[in-house]
């Protein structure tokens, strides 16, 4: 191919995979352009963790054409473990070594010479903010250090594509905000892709350039988070008031488009976009019919929304792991 | 670089991981080497006046050839242990995704066990050679000693990983291997197979520790070796391609699962 480096960076079209009779994925279609952040966002059980498996060579996939790195997965898996470096949900360290043995057995294992194998490790401990940690073992580290190492260890292969299975969960709001800065650090400094995994909704709309929503092994909606959120109904200006009277007072003061809220008592919603222009609007039109208003809440469309619209269920009620 | 250094480096890197594993944490090989000594001074010292008087020999001579193969018998627990305990962990799937011989993390273990029992058997001859232990061994014949102490514990270690593989945690892994521990004491390692019941005894004269036991005690005291061994050598190739084999094909049908 005369533009072999514009091909994407994995492309994946009917992927399935079924356990016996369980089907874990029914025909997925995948692309992830080059250099970008893609997330495949889904509660537990979608089949997040089996395609990560699946396009990091783990385990074979029952149908479809895949290409890893321009590489094809089922003819060439060794062509693809050269070109891409994985980070599991569980951390892949060696708990009973050091934090800088880690390295150094990723660098033996990668055939780097022993100097430029020590130089690197030394730069990544910096980078992951683990210098101090550096010859203490790995078993010791905190939930977000095992992360860091756990990510600094699939960057000695200078991998060009990355795996990320939930990076994040379990870590606690700091780490989880340093780990997002690093990863959008590794897009920018190395150029890589990263096919990342989440259950978080808020971690897909502040890393992904392209999220993929994943429900029970099929893709339900794909784009960017813009792109989703436009597929759910706008956002609202939630109203509340002491009484019904003042609720039937606002909604002939508001007109039509304003509607009772049915999941809290005397409450209306008013169709909007959030902004200050419409919010004061609301508020002065109310005032001249001098309706009390008790409590207010502005409520723009997140993706929580559109995962309820697309799935119907929550992000969180399906607790059954895969 | 070709694919057979591949295999030489990949799997000398596993294998300086794991003796990184066993000088950090001596606890594991100091209990494998340490046990089979202590059993070797139980035995010796608590059972030895009684068994020296029905044989009317040197006891320690007749015991430590036999407690010399106690050791690859243990050493097979704790490969199937650090086997199973490294499946359970991430760093076996980080492994699987990259680039590097398949095998070689199993070949590293096996190796790292190899140099664990050679070091455990000299431990154990100079503890045997202090309590009156007298082998009329030559040099060719201690060279064939721990050539075939290697060989058995190459072999043993190499079913271990398919055991190790196939065990769902290390406690399974550790149990699984309980009957292999069991194995030189039902042959002719402790005492002669000529006292025990029947059904023990054909077990005994047929299970591979008593050739084993025999080639070693041929070997070191001048005692008959006969075809045992032949023996010998034929069940540890067997069980030593066999289990490396069978090791093989699970690591690889874990993969592609």
């Amino acid at each position: 191919m005369v533009n072999g480096h514009q091909a994407p960076a994995i492309s994946a079209l009917g992927l399935r995979k079924a356990y016996g009779d369980h089907t874990v994925l029914d025909g997925i279609d995948l692309t992830v352009p080059r250099g970008s952040i893609f997330s495949l966002l889904g509660p537990n059980g979608a089949g997040k963790t089996t395609t990560v498996q699946i396009l990091s060579t783990l385990i074979r996939a029952d149908g479809g054409e895949i290409r890893v790195g321009g590489h094809d997965l089922a003819s060439d898996p060794r062509s693809v473990r050269g070109v891409i470096g994985v980070t599991g949900q569980f951390a892949a360290v060696d708990e009973l070594l050091t934090g800088r043995e880690n390295l150094l057995l990723m660098g033996d294992l990668h055939h780097l010479p022993r100097r430029d194998s020590k130089r690197l490790a030394a730069d990544l401990l910096a980078r992951f903010d683990l210098v101090e940690a550096a010859d203490k073992v790995a078993s010791t580290y905190s939930g977000g250090m095992t992360r860091r190492l756990d990510l600094a260890m699939t960057l000695v292969g200078d991998p060009r594509i990355i795996f990320l299975d939930e990076p994040t969960t379990g870590l606690d709001p700091r780490s989880r905000r340093t780990m997002w800065e690093i990863i959008r650090g590794l897009v920018d400094d190395y150029g890589v892709t990263v096919f990342l995994t989440t259950q978080y909704l808020e971690e897909a709309d502040q890393l992904a350039d392209r999220i993929a929503v994943l429900d029970n092994g099929r893709l339900v909606a794909e784009g960017t988070a813009a792109e989703l959120k436009r597929l759910v109904p706008g956002g609202h200006i939630r109203l509340r008031f002491a009484d019904r009277a003042g609720l039937e007072a606002a909604a002939r003061s508001l007109g039509d488009g304003a509607r009772e809220d049915g999941s809290e008592e005397f409450t209306l919603a008013v169709p909007s976009d959030g902004g200050v222009a419409a919010l004061r609007a609301v508020l002065d039109r109310l005032d001249a019919d001098q309706v009390a208003v008790e409590g207010l809440a502005v409520h723009t469309p997140n993706l929580d929304d559109v995962f309820l619209t697309l799935t119907g269920h929550s992000t969180t009620d399906k607790e059954t792991a895969a | 670089m070709s694919a057979s250094t591949r295999v030489l480096t990949d799997s000398a890197t596993m294998l300086r991981r794991n003796l990184l594993h066993a000088k950090r944490y001596p606890s594991m090989t100091f209990s494998v080497v340490l046990m089979p000594v202590v059993l070797l001074l139980i035995f010796n010292y608590v059972f030895g006046g009684a068994l020296e008087k029905s044989s009317g020999g040197n006891y320690i001579d007749y015991l430590a050839p036999g407690m010399l193969l106690m050791i690859p018998a243990y050493l097979t627990v704790s490969v199937a242990v650090s086997i199973a305990t490294d499946s359970s962990k991430g760093i076996v799937n980080r492994f699987r995704t990259m680039d590097i011989a398949p095998s070689s993390m199993l070949t590293g273990h096996v190796i790292g066990t190899l140099i664990q029992g050679i070091l455990g058997s000299v431990i154990m001859l100079l503890v045997a050679l202090a309590i009156g232990f007298r082998p009329d061994a030559n040099p060719m014949e201690w060279v064939a000693v721990l050539g075939l102490i290697a060989l058995v514990v190459l072999s043993f270690s190499w079913l271990s990983v398919a055991l190790g593989l196939l065990s769902p945690n290390p406690e399974g892994a550790s149990n699984m291997l309980f009957p292999v521990v069991l194995l030189p004491f039902l042959g002719s390692g402790l005492v002669a197979t000529d006292t025990m019941p029947v059904g023990l005894r054909q077990f005994a004269e047929y299970q591979p520790f008593t050739p084993f036991t025999e080639t070693i005690r041929g070997l070191l005291m001048g005692t008959e070796i006969g075809n045992n061994g032949y023996l010998s050598i034929g069940w540890g190739v067997v069980i030593g391609v066999g289990g490396y084999l069978w090791a093989k094909s699970v690591f690889t049908e874990q993969t592609s699962r």
